[in-house]
């Protein structure tokens, strides 16, 4: 017979935690928990209480462990959270740290056929009998280890006080609304709840409760958003080679432009995407768009940043515009490849040989992955040069909340690129590299312009203003200096800095990209300690006047960013005028997210010092 | 006097209109052969300048396209890359006519990986290599197709054996493989109009010898040893398809390979009996004019009905880098589609 369900909520005898708690689900990497996740995680969405998701995953297809990190928080923080509130024990592999981790008066579901003795007595333990609801689904038997997944689904469910309607809703998404295994799926919830309300005489101490605070947003990641912005900025021409975490960018562009890049009449593609043999062949291709006239985009990671270097070197000096996404993961080397980093600031910055230096875009929410998918593409053509979108696998690859995708507000900009009815009103010859305007950014053609004066010849090697071969020093100097007027100009025109002005503080924070969930959290925790901080969130290099009035403004500054060397420190360092101002790095690196207790911890120990 | 007229060809354009800059190579080297030999074809083929495009690696001969055509867009990258660059550039406007020169180094050693994957491809390019079996650039040191042996001023002898350019095409499944020689000009130019109008990569192997570095009378890649080693598969005429054919071979003495576009190419028979349609073959008869230390020239593999890589692509026909911005940017509604099923 059923039991009565304790109430929850205030009433109830222990103090209950709502909406503001965090869960950790270990599973062995391969066995299809990623559904099960991202239910769990939807259906607290679809509840009304904001939530992120983190995947910690292995470098592997099959078998090592992976930890999916739901935190649910009214007060809306998504960054990684520390402490463990529940854990969902499902890996033999990692139990006995998995149950170390969890916080004193969590929740540890575990599934039952993992015999490992449990020596902690300040947890609530829940065992699943995992296997046996499993088989009760009947599923086909290639299939039982990924439904066992909806156990936990529909046990935490139970507990927490997930609505069913919600779990229902999520896994229509997820298998776009195909009955048969969204059917399979639920059965296993639903059986699970009801072995749970048969069996289980724990009462959880965290619970959720529908709020509205989901409404106005959407949940995606960065990847998708950037492939998004890509598409809807026009590009035609995207080629890519497999890289973890930036290869789920190009593959949004798979999945989304077919549907939407169709010609409305012809109906034929406006666009092409090849996958190269390599990244010396993928940014090469999109360099030939791109002096072809065409909106050329490809996305990387470290390992195939540094191959890209020679290219990017090339592209810079002959002015040609691409725009490269760089999703960061832990370097040196192949480092951690599924693991987040902010550690390719600096090769971003300056890659090439010579007097190299890029523009560089820094989205810090999903949002802005998809407004600067757009908008890099336009800077590209206007200013005739690489842009670089510097992004990372927490930002690019996990769910977050965030404001709906915007129109772009601004028309497509395709620069100063002359045709045959633009060059019959010219009556000399035009020089490619003639700074007629005065701000340093010349007019091209592209090849297929088939006006007699058109032609112009491209290369790696010195020329002077007309395309002409040329060793001369003056030569040399003068397209050199204008390449740098034409990179400072790009200031003004690039993103603002997003500053967040706290009354009574003295000195501030600067941060970049993705830990910026982390630095509101630990900007909160750290004025209710009567710590109160200014902040700038970057959005871009090179910087503009404001960050320059930021830091003078502010008699100490703290940088903080995932690397080990604080490369932004040494960007913004030698970029400072002399001002009295100290900046002081703070930076870390193990692999994961910057969390706002870390963040809190530091910066309280310098502000003590 | 009567004024001296000038000769144009069928679109009113003189010789001069197909020039590109002085040469800046050593004189007599290979590379200027075949530079003159692309002007003299895309003159007699009357294209357009404008509708070519220019692309090149690093090398003495990856400078090659600053000498001909000057009203042609060009780019010269960087070195063996030249296949990559090319693929972005022509599907801006894939009516455009794509010739590639790139040399031994530049195709053989550091750009071996690009080299395949074009051929692979099939993107319609005329794939030269200027090989003349050395790094002119840099300034004689033994490239990838150098001969076993071969001795050169500072490097000492070659101690490997050579890569094969047009066995590596045939390998990398190009649908036009040829082989030719600087000092055979009219077969050159035969193969480079041929090449132009195959709808595919159409790679060219040009033994250009380097006469600085590497032009001794018994190295592979001399004129002398070219001069005296080189074997014709067959006499090669290119015939534009207006022209009603007037030559008549004999039956079983010619053998006439129709391209997509209408034209043909004529192979009349020599003293070898080979047909360039199959791989095997192909390579059967490489293998044994090498036992021979024959240089076999001519066309030696071509499938003219391998679908190109536009092919592969759904693209309109206005060309991608002409689209308007409306056609770039899909409608708001769509976002807001979007939008809803985000989470
Ligand atoms: C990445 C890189 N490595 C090395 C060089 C130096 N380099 C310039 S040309 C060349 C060799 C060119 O040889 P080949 O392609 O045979 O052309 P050739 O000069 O013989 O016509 C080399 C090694 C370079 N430009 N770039
Ligand atoms: S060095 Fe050799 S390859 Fe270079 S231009 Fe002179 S002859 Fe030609
Ligand atoms: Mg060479």
């Amino acid at each position: 017979m059923a039991k009565p369900k304790p109430e929850s909520g205030e009433g109830s005898k222990t103090k209950k935690v709502v909406n503001e708690f965090s869960i950790n689900i270990a599973t062995v990497n391969g066995s299809g928990s990623q559904t099960a996740n991202l239910t769990l995680l939807r259906a607290i969405y679809k509840m009304g209480i904001p939530v992120s998701g983190k995947n910690i995953f292995p470098s592997n297809i099959q078998g090592l462990p992976t930890w999916y990190k739901i935190r649910v928080s009214k007060s809306g923080y998504a960054a990684r959270a520390k402490k463990t509130d529940i854990t969902v024990a499902m890996n033999p592999k990692t139990f006995r740290d998995d149950l170390e981790d969890l916080a004193p008066g969590g929740l540890f579901l575990y599934a039952d056929h993992i015999k490992e003795s449990i020596d902690r007595e300040d947890v609530l333990l829940c065992p699943l009998p995992v296997k046996n609801l499993a088989r009760e689904a009947k599923p086909p038997r290639e299939l039982r280890d990924y439904i066992a997944n909806m156990v936990y689904v529909g046990v935490l469910a139970y507990l927490l006080d997930i609505q069913m309607d919600t779990l229902k809703n999520a896994l229509d998404f997820h298998f776009k609304g195909k009955q048969g295994p969204v059917e399979l799926n639920f059965s296993v919830i639903q059986n699970a709840v009801k072995w749970a309300e048969a069996e289980l005489e724990l009462e959880s101490p965290f619970k959720i409760q529908p709020l509205d605070l989901t409404d106005g947003f959407i949940l995606a990641n960065g990847n998708t958003a950037g492939g998004l912005g890509t598409i809807y900025g026009g590009m035609h021409f995207v080629s890519w080679y497999p890289i973890t975490p930036a290869t789920s960018l190009p593959e949004a562009i798979l999945e989304y432009a077919p549907g939407l890049r169709k010609d409305p009449e012809t109906k034929k593609s406006t666009y092409a995407v090849i996958q190269a043999e390599d990244e010396l062949a993928s940014i090469g291709m999109v360099i030939g768009a791109g002096w072809a006239g065409l909106r050329a985009m490809t996305a990387t990671s470290g390992p195939g940043l540094s191959l890209m270097s020679e290219y990017a070197s090339l592209a810079y000096f002959t002015e040609i515009p691409i725009v490269v996404w760089v999703i960061q993961r832990v370097g040196p080397s192949t480092g951690l490849p599924t693991r987040t980093a902010q550690g390719d600031v600096n090769m971003t910055y300056y890659l090439g040989h010579g007097d190299t230096k890029h523009v560089v875009l820094i989205p810090g929410t999903v949002n802005e992955c998809f407004e600067f998918g757009w908008k890099a593409l336009d800077l590209a053509e206007k200013l005739q040069m690489p842009i670089f979108v510097l992004s990372d696998l927490d930002l690019g690859q996990n769910q977050w909340m965030t404001t709906p995708f915007e129109y772009p507000k601004t028309p497509i900009d395709r620069g100063k690129i002359l045709w045959e009815e633009d060059l019959e009103k010219i009556k000399d010859d035009w020089g490619r590299y003639l700074d007629l305007d005065g701000d340093a950014i010349p007019y091209r053609t592209v090849p297929g312009n088939r006006h007699p004066k058109s032609a112009y010849f491209a290369r790696g090697t010195g020329h002077d203003d007309y395309a002409n071969y040329s060793e001369k020093p003056e030569d040399w100097e003068e397209n050199l200096n204008r390449l740098k007027r034409k990179f400072e100009s790009s200031r003004p025109l690039l993103p603002e800095p997003e500053i967040s002005a706290q009354a009574g503080a003295t000195n501030g924070i600067i941060a970049f990209g993705s830990t910026d969930a982390a630095v509101r959290e630990a900007s909160d925790h750290l004025a209710a300690e009567g710590v109160k901080l200014d902040y700038l969130r970057l959005r871009a290099l090179p910087v503009n006047s404001q960050v320059l009035k930021f830091i003078r403004d502010h008699p100490r500054v703290y940088v903080i960013e995932n690397n080990r060397d604080g490369q932004m420190h040494s960007i913004l360092s030698l970029e400072l005028p002399d001002f009295p101002s100290e900046l002081v790095s703070l930076s870390h690196i193990d692999g994961l997210p910057l969390s706002a207790e870390w963040i809190k911890e530091v910066v309280l120990a310098e502000e003590k010092s | 006097m009567a004024k001296k007229t000038v000769k144009q060809n069928e679109i009113g354009l003189t010789k001069e209109d197909y020039k590109g800059e002085p040469t800046t190579l050593c004189l007599g080297c290979g590379h200027n052969a075949i530079v003159g030999q692309i002007i003299a074809a895309c003159y007699e083929l009357n294209i357009p300048p404008e509708s070519v495009v220019k692309i090149s690696g690093i090398g003495c001969s990856s400078k090659a396209p600053t000498y001909f055509m000057d009203r042609s867009f060009g780019f010269n990258g960087l070195h063996g890359r030249m296949p990559s660059l090319a693929t972005g550039a022509l599907f801006g406007d894939t009516s455009l006519i794509g010739i590639g020169v790139s040399g031994d180094g530049d195709t053989a050693s550091i750009g071996m990986g690009q080299f395949k994957h074009v051929t692979r491809r099939n993107l319609p390019l005329l794939y030269i290599v200027a090989n003349n079996g050395v790094y002119g650039l840099t300034k004689g040191q033994f490239s990838a197709t150098a001969e076993q042996g071969l001795a050169l001023k500072k490097q000492g002898q070659n101690r490997y054996v050579p890569v094969d350019i047009v066995w590596e095409a045939i390998a990398g499944r190009a649908s036009f493989v040829a082989r030719s020689f600087s000092g055979d000009p009219q077969q050159l130019k035969a193969l480079i109009k041929a090449g132009i109008h195959h709808r595919g990569i159409a790679v060219i192997d040009v033994i250009s010898p380097c006469v600085t570095f590497n032009n001794q009378d018994d190295s592979f890649h001399s004129y002398a040893w070219g001069k005296s080693h080189e074997v014709a598969l067959h006499e090669l005429s290119f015939v534009p398809p207006v022209r009603a054919i007037k030559v008549h071979y004999e039956k079983g003495e010619s053998l006439e390979v129709s391209l997509y576009d209408g034209t043909h190419i004529i192979l009349k028979k020599l003293e070898h009996d080979y047909e360039p349609t199959d791989r095997v073959k192909a390579f059967q008869m490489l293998e044994e004019a090498n036992d021979r230390n024959e240089l076999v020239t001519g066309l030696i593999y071509i499938n003219p009905k391998q679908k190109s890589l536009f092919d592969l692509y759904d693209l309109p026909e206005t060309p991608l880098n002409r689209l308007s911005n409306e056609k770039l940017r899909p409608s708001p509604e769509s976002l807001a589609e979007i939008n809803q099923v985000m989470f």
